[in-house]
This record gives C-alpha cells, sequence and structure tokens, in this order.
C-alpha cells in the first residue's frame, strides 16, 4: 500500500513539474497566435498594395514567421508537408472528404488545391459543390472572389464563409493516426507469431514485459482482483496507442496527433463514458450522498462530486493535450532561436537545448501514456470498489 | 481558439480508429499474449510447487534411508549378540556335556572296573580252587598214602588259601 501511495506522489510531483512548464508554454501559444491573427491582416493588406510593400517588411515580419511555422507544425493539415524544395512545399497530398446535405459527399485529393491556404483555388467537386482551403480548413467558396480570394473574411478577419456540414477528410493527424494503428497492429501480429512456444523471442520479449506492466501494476494495482481482468484491453491498448502516437508524433515531420485536443476529447471522452457506465451503487452513493458525513456536509459533497465526475476526464484531455504541445512549442521555439537571434552562433545552444527537451519528451512521451492508463485504470477502480460499510 | 477547438473530423476518425483497435487487439493480440502469460506463470508456478514436493520427497527419502539404515545397523548389533551368545551357549553347552559324558565314561569305567575286579577274584577264586583241588589230588594222590601226612597237608593248604 506504501508503494503503491509513494508512487502516486511521484506521478503528482512529475505532473506538477511539467505542469507550469506546459502552462506557460500554452499562455504564450496563446499570445502568439493573437499576435498571428494581427499579422494575419498586415498580409492581407500588401497584396492590394502590389508586392513591393512585402519586401518593406523586415523584422516584424520575420517573427511572425516564426510564430506561425510553429502554429503551423503543432496545428491538423490536408497535406503532409515535408520540406520546401527550391521554394515548392515538398508534400503528400491527404484526400479530403467532406458532406454537405444538399449535394452529399465529395471525395478529392487536397492536391487539388495546389497548396494554396487563403481560398484562391476553388475545386468544383462532381456533385457540385465548390470548395475552397483557407488555413488549412474547407469552407465553401462563395459566388465571386474578393482580393483574389473566394473567401470573405469579417471585421475580425475570420472567415464568414460557411464550412461543410461534415468534414471527415483523412488530415495530417488522421493519416498519422492511421499509421500508428497499422504500426501497432503489425507489431501485435508480429508478437503473436513469436508465441508459438510459450517463450516470447524478439520483439514480444521487448513488449511483453509492457504488457505484463500495464496489468499488474495499472490494472490489477488499481482495479483490483476482481475486477481487473475486464478492463485490461482497453487499458493496454490505450497506454500503447498513446505511446506509440506520442512517439510518432516526436519524429521530425510526424503530426502532433496526442497534442490535438480532438483527440485527448475522445479518449478522455470514452474513459468517462467507461468509468460512468461500470460504476457501482456505492460509486454513485459516495457522489450524490456521502455516507458517514453530517447532512448539510452530505449536499456539499454532492456538489463537489458531481463536478468532480467531469473535471476527472477533462484533466485527462488537458493534462495529455498540453503536454504534447507544449513539448512541440518549446522544441521549435529552440530550434527557432537562430531565427530569432539572426544569429548562426546560437546554434550550438539551440542544439544542446532542443536535444535535451527532446530527451525529456521521451520520457514524457511514456510517461503521459502511462498517467492516462495509470489515472483511468484508477477512475475505474474508484467506480468499481466495493466499500466496506462504515 | 483554433487550438483548444475540438475538430468533429478527427473526433469521428479517432473514435472510429481507437475502437477498431481495441477490438482487433483485445481479440487477437492482448487475449492470447495475456492467456500466454498466464499459462507461462502458471507453469512455472507448477515447476516450482513440482520442484518444492520433489525437494520434500528426497528429504523423506533420505530420512526414510536414515531409519533403514539404522535400522540394519541394530540388526546387525542383534544378530552379532545373538551369535556371540549363541556360541557362548554352544560352547558351554558342550562343555557341560563333555564333563557330563567325562564323568559318565568315568562311572562306567569305575563301575566296569569293579566288576573286572570281582569277576576277577570269583575267577581268581574259582581258579585257585580249581587249583588247589589239582594240588589236592595230586599232593592227595601221593599224601594220601600217608594218613597223617593227609591231614596236615590239607589243613596246611587251607591257611595258605586265606588271602582276604
Amino acid at each position: 500500500m506504501f508503494e503503491a501511495t509513494s508512487r502516486y506522489i511521484i506521478i503528482a510531483a512529475l505532473t506538477f513539474l511539467f505542469a507550469p512548464a506546459s502552462l506557460k508554454a500554452q499562455d504564450h501559444s496563446h499570445d502568439d497566435q493573437l499576435e498571428s491573427s494581427t499579422h494575419e491582416t498586415s498580409q492581407l493588406a500588401p497584396a492590394d498594395e502590389g508586392h513591393n510593400e512585402i519586401h518593406g517588411q523586415t523584422v516584424d515580419e520575420k517573427e511572425f514567421e516564426i510564430t506561425e511555422l510553429i502554429m503551423h507544425h503543432i496545428s491538423d493539415s490536408h497535406e503532409w508537408h515535408f520540406f520546401d524544395w527550391n521554394s515548392q512545399p515538398v508534400s503528400l497530398p491527404l484526400p479530403v472528404i467532406v458532406y454537405t446535405k444538399k449535394n452529399g459527399f465529395s471525395l478529392f485529393s487536397s492536391g487539388r488545391f495546389h497548396h494554396n491556404d487563403d481560398g484562391a483555388v476553388v475545386h468544383e467537386s462532381s456533385n457540385g459543390d465548390r470548395f475552397i482551403k483557407v488555413h488549412d480548413k474547407i469552407y465553401l467558396a462563395e459566388e465571386e472572389s474578393i482580393n483574389n480570394s473566394y473567401a470573405h473574411f469579417s471585421d475580425s478577419h475570420e472567415v464568414t464563409n460557411t464550412t461543410p456540414d461534415a468534414d471527415i477528410s483523412i488530415t495530417k493527424n488522421v493519416f498519422n493516426m492511421f499509421l500508428g494503428a497499422m504500426i501497432m497492429l503489425l507489431l501485435f501480429a508480429g508478437i503473436i507469431r513469436r508465441y508459438k512456444s510459450q517463450v516470447p523471442k524478439g520483439v514480444a520479449k521487448f513488449v511483453e514485459p509492457l504488457v505484463v506492466f500495464v496489468r499488474d501494476d495499472i490494472a490489477l494495482q488499481n482495479i483490483g482482483e476482481k475486477h481487473y481482468k475486464r478492463f485490461t484491453p482497453y487499458l493496454l491498448t490505450v497506454f500503447f496507442f498513446i505511446w506509440i502516437n506520442n512517439v510518432l508524433g516526436l519524429i521530425p515531420g510526424g503530426a502532433n496527433l496526442t497534442g490535438n485536443i480532438s483527440f485527448t476529447l475522445t479518449l478522455s471522452l470514452l474513459t468517462f463514458v467507461i468509468v460512468n457506465i461500470n460504476g457501482n451503487k456505492d460509486y454513485w452513493r459516495h457522489i450524490f450522498w456521502m455516507p458517514g458525513v453530517p447532512y448539510p456536509v452530505r449536499v456539499l459533497m454532492a456538489l463537489i462530486e458531481i463536478v468532480g465526475v467531469f473535471t476527472k476526464p477533462f484533466a485527462l484531455m488537458i493534462r495529455l493535450f498540453a503536454n504534447m504541445t507544449a513539448g512541440h512549442i518549446v522544441i521549435l521555439s529552440l530550434i527557432s532561436l537562430v531565427f530569432i537571434f539572426k544569429t548562426i552562433w546560437i546554434a550550438p545552444a539551440s542544439v544542446i537545448l532542443t536535444l535535451f527537451i527532446y530527451i525529456i519528451k521521451v520520457l514524457v512521451a511514456f510517461l503521459q501514456a502511462y498517467i492516462f492508463a495509470l489515472l483511468t485504470a484508477l477512475f475505474i477502480g474508484q467506480a468499481t470498489q466495493e466499500h466496506d460499510h462504515h | 481558439m483554433d487550438l483548444v477547438t475540438p475538430d468533429f473530423g478527427l473526433i469521428f476518425w479517432t473514435l472510429v480508429t481507437f475502437l477498431l483497435l481495441v477490438f482487433l487487439l483485445g481479440k487477437f493480440a492482448w487475449k492470447p499474449i495475456l492467456k500466454m502469460v498466464d499459462d507461462r506463470e502458471a507453469s512455472i508456478e507448477d515447476a516450482l510447487k513440482a520442484a518444492e514436493r520433489a525437494r520434500d520427497e528426497m528429504k523423506s527419502l533420505q530420512s526414510d534411508n536414515e531409519a533403514v539404515l539404522k535400522e540394519a545397523r541394530q540388526e546387525r548389533e542383534r544378530i552379532l549378540k545373538e551369535a556371540r551368545e549363541m556360541k557362548n551357549k554352544i560352547v558351554s553347552d558342550a562343555k557341560d556335556i563333555a564333563i557330563a559324558e567325562g564323568e559318565k565314561a568315568i562311572a562306567s569305567a569305575k563301575a566296569a572296573i569293579v566288576a573286572e575286579k570281582a569277576s576277577a577274584i570269583a575267577e581268581l577264586k574259582n581258579q585257585a580252587a580249581t587249583l588247589s583241588i589239582e594240588i589236592a589230588e595230586k599232593v592227595l594222590g601221593k599224601e594220601l598214602s600217608v594218613e597223617n601226612k593227609q591231614a596236615e597237608m590239607i589243613s596246611k593248604m587251607i591257611d595258605e588259601v586265606k588271602f582276604n
């Protein structure tokens, strides 16, 4: 019991250690974003006044580009951009799948937009829908173009075009997720074949301790002997899915999938559903009518506990999102130091710091997968635990 | 705000991919791997238990051996002791018998001697008697011609014959 408690303390300490960093990074990114949106107007403006003005912007323009670069790297995209070659982007166009109530589904390659990202290029689908891409989002094109763009902007510089009713495009994140899933399937298919005899061989020797670790130290420890077998497959999948996608995100060029709020939202939503579906009578009694405390306190406790039901998975969602996104922002910022200071001499510091953060990120990639699975197991354990009557 | 705005497409694909993975891996990976691990753990436990059992058996066998050895040693002691006793008994018995036989032999020899002596005496007496008679006859034959000599002779001879 002591061992378990001390472990939670360590995890809590680590979480808090990383939390301030991620929060700060988030604030920073938020500011940057505001900054970037103000700059976007200045980018639009020169389009009217001619090209000379673009060259006129120097210092501001550079700083803005770095922020944009970072935001672009951690955001989702309809093409998988690798690098620029002779000012031409080298990227893998990904399929766009959109649905409008009026005309139904459209499926086409994002290559149809010819790397355009401000609504200048229109793709007309075979069902008559006309699409444009602005800031990696698909919109329906307006009838006429303003400033060489079929996107119209409001006074606060937001796109006013209608969006398709559903956009389930295979974006960079989705594509990377498929890659992760494929790797998992191939990995475990390979492992199963390794289990001809009872003795694990090859890659199974590496993965099996992890499987046993998840089973014994995450599932069994937190859920208990009686129920843990039911939840072990889910916890194993969560752990490996997050871990492998975290690692894929660390590979240069990889997508920031696990640092995307939609991804973490989905996983924590599943945890929320599983925890509350499996909540037993005791669990709900402890939420709504806490036994063993005076009646006025019970009312107060009920309020707190009901909020707690939602904050637990919410914290899961934010923790993974903030940790991964912050890590990406920090690495990209450190790499960009050369551009920020405009000197090559900062490069050694930049490289050393980046390497340092990168190694930490490798640890965090594992740690966050572990924490997600562990907390999920903990919540399930709380929901299925049978209390002695006080 | 783009950063924290959930996107329907990604949620949809995450849900699909993840649930598919839970299903596929649950069925084809976790179940067999966990089963294999469980089986192996069970077999290791069994093996350990079997080893423990074998060790116990060995121990009991060893103590059995010792008991048997001890018993054998005791048996040997007992048999030797018995043999020794029997030897002593046989020797003493033999001695007793020999003494008894000896005594018996001596006794019978003595008896035989006595008997022989008696018969010898009797024989001697008989011989003496016959001898005396013969002598007497001869003497008588000669002496009886002289009357007084006869009587003298007889009494003198009878006197001489008194041995005992």
